[in-house]
């Protein structure tokens, strides 16, 4: 289930060895982490995700004025539920497409890398060992854990999606086509539908805006935001720190200078921060008025 | 004519009317006088009284009036003659009148004015009757267009007082006046001039208005089906029927009559959508936990978003023949339920029937699956949120002390 490694692009230090300065100066230097593949899928993933749950969430709490006026604002319920349900064929459609490049990727292209080792997004050994020495450097009882390509969190973040996606997904399916599905379940079925759909979706709403804003845009480190799923790549010196363990096993290897790249564009830097920006508030407004109308 | 006018006392206006009948062609007389033989002095415009009423009567609007033919004396008997004693004897109503008089002395407007009225009021001493009925030397049938008794008039007359916030105010009552102007019977009324909308008397009565605490009344909680029913007999029929009208009927002194839900005065048209949507919150005052339940779903999401697009009480159980689901006849009784969902839903399945748009998830009993699936996802929520919390404030904490001890160190 790995994301591809970023296709082979040819970039002005790509021709050039890795200069190394051992960590003096930032390094000006890029390297590719993510596809544009992947980057698409997200910003596919993160916009219809902040849609649906803008939309989803006002019917969730629609005695809350902030919902009652949310929907007046978008042009009533017919609306609503208009957007709400255009988004979810974008999105599903779009894990759809993702699920079946995998399959391709695994079976015709016999990428078995994507099921099991360090370029995996499935759960390893080393996972869980990387989650408790974690915990020790969160008390300072021992050293930061050296992470892989993808650390246990990331993991978690899109296990959660795939979860959250059958969850949703079928449940909201369920509803839109009650009549139908009715035919093949017992009517109960229709009643935990929309249980599971809302609860999910508060679940997941409130994990995007809070756990992964923290852990992947917000923590100090990262903070104010990650440009990588954006712009692709991240700096030398992220790269170090963030995924040292990858970072050396590919300088081992030889194989570091493949995913040298070049500085994005400005203008896609700031594009890029922009709209990651604008989602980061939308998701902490959405957080704050939730919150509010749940307690 | 400004010098009688200016007459301050029954004396000094006695004299002046004297002294204008010698300028008219009149002897003094002993027999009871003719209408003409008053109008000569009371047809002249701007005479008045010691205390600035108005004593000028119009001799065409009289002759046109329901008394006109009576002439004067007929209510005021106590005139024999010319020039006539002062004061004059304040005229009895009731004397022909008298079963209006009678009704009249039951009712509130009575017993109010003896307590309270008489400070607020103008022409204090004229009968009771006139303050609804207007002049009374132009006093015509209640189906002629200018009587302020006339049914498109009425409310307009109730609301001289009823419609006087000042007085509202003083007295505690309720401003009704702009309540049924607003209301589907006010709008019938001022805007279509349908004679049939209801107007204050067709609910409370003519002379006879009773409190509707007093059981004879027809505003008494429990003969308001029968007064609404007057008009609307179907819907009294349907409503008698259901569970509501029985309960009624049964003396189970909370059970809703047609004022609980649609209001006394701000009737609604059900067609408004505030309307639709204020009903769910008003069978939710009594009925308040299938209100919770129904709000738990898409049906309730919705209708409490402002939209009443969506299923509310009455689409399913009805407005008025309320029945239980044991009831063969309920709308919600399991052989009709695919009509009643079938009304938006359209053609639907057996499996369709059986979700239940009242489903409890606290109530393991009844619904398993729910209770089940509730508490999975309130454990998972809890768990997630419960790890990653602790996970992200331990993270958040550590780097902070990370990176103060770096910059001590720098």
């Amino acid at each position: 289930m790995t994301p591809p490694r970023p296709p082979l692009e040819t970039s002005p230090g790509a021709a050039q060895p890795a200069p190394a300065p051992a960590g003096a100066t930032p390094s000006t230097g890029y390297f590719y982490r993510f596809s544009p593949g992947q980057r698409l899928l997200h910003a596919t993933l993160f916009t219809t995700f902040l849609g649906l749950a803008l939309t989803g969430l006002t019917l969730r709490f629609s005695e809350a004025r902030w919902a009652q006026a949310f929907a007046q604002v978008v042009g009533g319920f017919r609306a609503i539920l208009f957007f709400h349900k255009s988004l979810a064929l974008i999105l599903t459609a779009a894990f759809l497409l993702h699920l079946a490049i995998i399959l391709r990727r695994v079976f015709l292209k016999r990428e078995f890398g994507l099921l099991w080792g360090p370029n995996s997004l499935v759960p390893q050994p080393k996972d869980f060992l990387d989650l408790g020495s974690h915990f020790r450097w969160f008390l300072g009882l021992g050293p930061r854990p050296r992470f892989d390509r993808f650390t246990y969190w990331e993991k978690f973040d899109y296990w959660a999606v795939f979860w959250g996606m059958a969850v949703i997904g079928i449940s909201g399916y369920s509803m839109w086509f009650a009549p139908f599905v009715s035919r093949l379940l017992p009517g109960s079925w229709l009643n935990v539908a929309l249980l599971l759909h809302g609860d999910e979706a508060l679940l997941a709403a409130w994990f995007i805006f809070s756990i992964h804003f923290f852990n992947t845009h917000l923590r100090p480190g990262s903070f104010p935001m990650d440009t990588v799923i954006f712009t692709g790549r991240l700096t030398e010196r992220e790269f170090e720190e963030k995924h040292p363990r990858e970072y050396a096993r590919l300088k081992a290897e030889g194989r570091l200078a493949d995913l040298r790249a070049g500085p994005a564009q400005p203008w896609f830097v700031v594009a890029g921060k922009i709209i990651g920006f604008a989602a980061i508030a939308i998701g902490f407004v959405l957080l704050v008025l939730t919150l509010y109308s749940f307690f | 004519m400004k010098a009688l006018r200016a007459g301050r006392a029954g004396r000094g206006l006695a004299l002046a009317t004297i002294s204008m009948a010698w300028l008219l062609p009149l002897r003094a007389q002993t027999a009871a006088p003719s209408a003409a033989a008053c109008l000569a002095c009371h047809s002249q415009p701007g005479i008045a009284d010691g205390q600035g009423r108005n004593l000028t009567i119009a001799p065409a609007s009289f002759a046109a009036s329901v008394h006109g033919a009576l002439g004067c004396p007929a209510c005021h008997a106590d005139i024999q003659g010319f020039p006539h004693k002062l004061p004059v004897a304040k005229v009895d109503c009731a004397k022909c009148h008298a079963g209006e008089g009678a009704k009249l002395k039951t009712s509130v407007h009575r017993i109010w004015r003896a307590a309270s009225l008489r400070l607020v009021m103008r022409n204090l001493d004229s009968p009771a009757c006139l303050n609804c009925h207007g002049n009374p030397h132009a006093i015509v049938p209640v189906n002629n267009p200018r009587s302020p008794v006339y049914p498109l008039n009425l409310p307009r007359t109730c609301g001289a007082c009823h419609g006087n916030p000042q007085l509202a105010k003083k007295y505690g009552l309720p401003n009704v006046y702009s309540m049924y102007v607003d209301s589907i019977h006010g709008m019938a009324l001022t805007r279509d001039g349908l004679l049939v909308a209801a107007t204050c008397t067709s609910c409370h009565g003519a002379h006879q208005i009773l409190s509707h605490n007093n059981p004879r009344s027809p505003t008494f909680r429990a003969r308001v089906p029968a007064t609404c029913g007057k008009c609307h007999a179907g819907i009294a029929a349907k409503y008698l029927r259901g569970a509501h009208g029985q309960a009624l009927r049964a003396g189970v002194a909370s059970a809703p009559v047609c004022i609980s839900c649609h209001t006394a005065h701000s009737i609604a048209s059900v067609r408004t959508t505030a309307w639709q949507l204020h009903t769910t919150a008003q069978c939710g005052g009594c009925h308040s936990q299938r209100l919770a339940t129904y709000r738990d779903t898409f049906h309730g999401q919705v209708t409490a978003l402002g939209f009443a697009v969506t299923a509310r009480c009455w689409n399913c159980h009805r407005a008025h023949e309320i029945l239980p689901a044991s009831n063969p006849k309920s709308s919600i009784a399991p052989a009709n339920l695919p009509a009643t969902c079938g009304q938006c839903h359209g053609q639907v399945p057996r499996g369709f029937i059986s979700y239940n748009p009242h489903a409890d998830p606290r109530n393991r009993r009844r619904f398993p699956g729910l209770y089940y699936t509730a508490r999975f996802m309130n454990l998972l929520l809890l768990g997630v949120f419960t790890f990653f919390g602790i996970h992200t404030v331990l993270w958040f904490s550590r780097s902070i002390s990370e990176r103060t001890a770096k910059r001590g160190r720098t």
